[in-house]
Order: C-alpha cells, then sequence, then structure tokens
C-alpha cells in the first residue's frame, strides 16, 4: 500500500498531490462463504458501488485476527470493514460469535486511540444479499468521505521530525552533543 | 584501563527497577565485574558523559540501556551510547516497549504539562510556570531537555540489536546474556534474550487451564479471593499469560497475582495488546451484543490492560488527534 493519503488512480507523489486528491482506501475482509459471496453476487449483477474497497478473502470472520485491523490502519487505511455470515449461519458454527465479541472489544480500543467509530464496521452480510454489500460499501465511503483521511503512516512521520534534530547532530559529531536543544 | 572487554548500562524514562535488577545478581557481579569493566553506570558509578564521549567509537561491547525514550536528552544519549557501543541490547519492558511510561502516548504533551503542573490537586503553582528549555537570569544560562511528543521504545529511536524483556529482567536472563555476550554465543540479532514460548506452557497452574473458558465476566484481582491453585483465567481474572512471552518463572502467578504482561509478546506476534484482546474476549460465553457488551465492561480500561507495558511499541503507537477531533 504505497501512498497514503492518495487514490493509487490519482496523479502525483503523495507528498505533492493536492489534499482534494484524497480518496478513502478501505480494507475489507470478508468471509469466504458469505460476504464474499455476496460481493461475487453483486459483480456479476452489475451492480456499481464506490471502488474505494480492497476486498481480502477469508475463511471466516472469525479468521480476522485483531492485529490484521490495526495494521491496516497503522500502513494507511482509511477505513475497516469485516463481513461474515449472519450469527446462526456461521459454516464453522461458533466463528462470527468469536468476530462480535473481539469487534466489540476492539471499538473502545480504537475509540480510545482517537480513530473515529465510523472508521471500522461489521456487518453480517448472506450470499444473497448483494444489494446490501453495496449499500454498506457506499454508506461507509460516504461517512469517511466526510471524516477526512486518516493518514497514521503521515501521523507517524510528523511525530518522527523531533526526532531529526539530534539524529543530525550526535551522528555528525560527538562533540557537539550536549545541547539538550531538541 | 584493562583490556577487558567494556560494557556501560544506562536508564532512561524508568522507575529505577531495571538497575535494582542487575543489583540483585548478589555476588553474582562479582563474577561479571571480574570480566569485564564497567565503563558507565550513573546509578551506581562515578562516570560523567564526557567519560563515554572520550571513547573510541564502537569500543563498549555492549551497552545495556533501559528506560523509554522521551526527552531529548534520553534520546541524545542512546545515540551517543549507540555510537560507542558495537552492540545496544534493550534492557527491560521500557526499553523494549515502552513499558507504563508508553501509556502516556494516550495523551497529547499539552495535556501531560497541563496536568502535571497546573490541575493536580497537590500542584501550587498560580503563575503556571513550566519548564522551559532555555532560561536565562543574571546573566546565567540554564538549560532543560526537552519533553517529546511521545514516548518510544529504544528501537523506536536507535537500532537495537537484542531485547531484554521484563519489569525489570530477572537476574537470571540477565546473568545467562553476560554469560553468552562474553562467550560469543548470542543468538542471530534482533532476538529477545528469553525462551520464546507462552508464559501458560510455563504457568505451575497449567493443568487447570480449561480448553473453553466460557467467561461470565471478568473479575479484579484485588476484589476477587483467589484459589492459590487453580488457572486465573479459570477464576475470571484478566490474565496476560496466553499472549506473554514465559521466561520470568512465573513469579506473579507464584505469587498469585494475575500475568500483566510485561515480557511482552512471543516472535509470532506483533501486537500484544491485540492478540490478548483476540483471546480473552473470543472466550466470553455471552452470544448476544447486550451480553457480550456487559461482560467486555467488567474490562473498565482496555488500553491500560491489554497495553499495559506496550502501547508505544504497539501498531498503532500513540493516540491520534485526525482532522475531525480537531474541528
Amino acid at each position: 500500500m504505497g501512498g497514503e493519503r492518495v487514490n493509487t488512480q490519482a496523479k502525483g507523489s503523495p507528498d505533492t498531490a493536492p489534499a482534494d486528491a484524497w480518496e478513502p482506501r478501505i480494507v475489507a475482509f470478508f468471509c469466504n462463504w458469505c460476504t464474499y459471496t455476496a460481493a461475487d453476487l453483486a459483480g456479476v449483477s452489475r451492480m456499481r458501488h464506490a471502488p474505494n474497497v480492497r476486498i481480502i478473502r477469508v475463511m471466516c470472520s472469525g479468521r480476522v485476527d485483531p492485529q490484521f485491523i490495526l495494521d491496516a490502519f497503522a500502513k494507511g487505511a482509511d477505513g475497516v470493514l469485516i463481513g461474515g455470515c449472519h450469527i446462526g449461519d456461521c459454516h464453522y458454527v461458533e466463528g462470527n460469535y468469536k468476530t462480535i465479541r473481539r469487534v466489540q472489544m476492539l471499538r473502545r480500543v480504537l475509540h480510545d486511540m482517537g480513530i473515529e467509530d465510523d472508521r471500522f464496521r461489521l456487518e453480517w452480510i448472506s450470499a444473497s444479499e448483494g444489494e446490501k454489500v453495496k449499500l454498506v460499501i457506499n454508506d461507509m465511503v460516504t461517512r469517511i468521505r466526510a471524516l477526512g483521511p486518516l493518514g497514521l503512516p503521515q501521523h507517524v512521520r510528523d511525530w518522527d521530525a523531533e526526532l531529526e534534530s539530534l539524529e543530525h547532530a550526535v551522528t555528525a559529531d560527538a562533540k557537539e552533543v550536549g545541547t539538550h536543544v531538541g | 584501563m584493562s583490556g577487558k572487554p567494556k560494557i556501560a548500562f544506562y536508564w532512561c524514562a524508568s522507575c529505577g527497577g531495571c538497575e535494582e535488577s542487575v543489583v540483585d545478581l548478589a555476588e553474582g557481579i562479582l563474577d561479571i565485574v571480574a570480566a569485564v569493566d564497567i565503563v558507565f553506570w550513573p546509578v551506581a558509578m562515578d562516570f560523567k558523559r564526557a567519560d563515554v564521549e572520550t571513547l573510541a567509537d564502537g569500543s563498549i561491547l555492549a551497552s545495556m540501556i533501559n528506560g523509554a525514550i522521551r526527552t531529548s536528552e534520553q534520546e541524545e544519549m542512546a545515540r551517543l551510547l549507540r555510537r560507542k557501543s558495537q552492540l545496544v541490547i534493550a534492557y527491560g519492558a521500557c526499553a523494549h516497549l515502552g513499558g507504563i511510561p508508553g501509556l502516556a502516548n494516550q495523551f497529547e504533551r499539552e495535556e501531560i504539562l497541563r496536568c502535571a503542573y497546573e490541575d493536580c490537586p497537590s500542584t501550587v503553582n498560580q503563575d503556571k510556570v513550566r519548564p522551559q528549555p532555555r532560561a536565562q537570569e543574571n546573566g546565567r544560562v540554564a538549560t532543560l531537555p526537552i519533553l517529546h511528543r511521545m514516548v518510544r521504545t529504544l528501537d523506536q529511536v536507535v537500532p537495537v540489536d537484542y531485547y531484554l524483556p521484563g519489569c525489570p529482567p530477572t537476574p537470571k536472563l540477565l546473568g545467562q546474556a553476560v554469560q553468552a555476550l562474553l562467550a560469543g554465543t548470542l543468538p542471530p540479532k534482533g532476538s529477545t534474550l528469553a525462551p520464546d514460548i507462552a508464559l501458560c506452557e510455563q504457568c505451575p497452574r497449567k493443568d487447570s487451564k480449561p480448553t473453553d473458558l466460557q467467561l461470565e465476566e471478568f473479575k479484579r484481582p484485588h476484589l476477587t479471593p483467589l484459589d492459590p491453585q487453580r488457572c486465573l483465567l479459570a477464576q475470571g481474572i484478566v490474565c496476560m499469560g496466553p499472549a506473554t512471552r514465559g521466561g520470568c518463572e512465573a513469579q506473579c502467578i507464584q505469587g498469585n497475582m494475575p500475568c500483566s504482561g510485561c515480557f511482552g509478546p512471543t516472535s509470532r506476534v506483533r501486537d500484544q495488546g491485540a492478540k490478548i484482546l483476540s483471546s480473552l474476549c473470543s472466550n466470553i460465553a455471552a452470544k448476544t451484543e447486550p451480553d457480550i457488551d456487559r461482560a467486555l465492561a467488567t474490562i473498565p480500561d482496555p488500553v491500560g490492560t491489554f497495553y499495559r507495558y506496550s502501547l508505544a511499541g504497539s501498531l498503532l503507537r500513540k493516540r491520534v488527534w485526525p482532522d475531525s477531533a480537531k474541528r
């Protein structure tokens, strides 16, 4: 995922592109048995939805390690969407119960870490609900467009700018250190 | 100075417990002193920074640096010791993953300074004086280190060769690390010098851990009488054992207290907090959203619980203030 804040179709490098070139980027984890099949159905039914979602197929929404979600945000995603089978329909019987228990807690962690609630979403979408795939994606893109970029990689670059002056001072000449001025 | 290998110890944002763990080698420290020259150890010996500056680059065999990095002075010393040392060892949870000081990454620098210098009930500071990096009075200039915007792990500031985990590391692990260092038998660079296995595997209560926990709610250890034999998770206590590296010999468990995660994750896990969240929450019994939320509400502070020692080293690192929050 190169070029934070910028749609891959946009022209120009991330650093020079104008702010209005930003397009939301959403990472979606869809379960093989329900939501991925529904996305397939939406495709063959020629439904149109916003092109801002990168879909990753997993065997079960319960396979989505919370680390995947945090890593997606840390690498520049503006939102993360998980799609699984409706409760009671899990191909592995209990998988989506584990999903919702983790997701409910992860929501609180993300909220406490300053990531807005609308950036993280769990939806139960069965294999026949192609229309719901379209509606959920379009709605999420609208909400995230209103929030603006999350841009965690850019935040990290901003935070680490405070390390630059001493890096040069101490690396250039040890005799120059001792000023404590950062 | 003899031809013995040179070792340095330094402390950054830490409590002093890591220094204490070196002293806890007891008479074992005499063997170390016989084998190496300690060229820098501010807590115990009278060396100054100038003594380090006069050493040739790379002339220290290993620097053991404890504490997180949160001021310009700590950053400067970490960079200086990195330059003078062949090996840098992150010593203890704070240097390894940010430790307890890393929890400050839930706040902005301004919030922290305002709390400490203005809002704290025990603070008397009518003029709201804040520490200044540079102040002049009667022609004399005084300087202070700058508080960074965030707490960092040592390896977010300088390259780190090895990690000794723990709050603090045990004298046994330190002794083994020094032996391996002197014998030239250290594992590949980047390794954590402790067993790469979850604490549960080494736990004396392992046999009483059920396969399916079916947790109804989480109990607080200070409000709950604890069975000293039975798995703490089975008693509804948040124990970080499943997501924490072993090597501590389950000292907290043997004191009838749950693991709080100070050894960090094993090498297979990137984000310890996410992993224990995953493990604990998927094991609750509730099946409907209100029941699930009720059970989860018994963990009042998820970030402080799951990331107690690892927030600065986690995937998110610090609370963000997106543009929408600023508006």
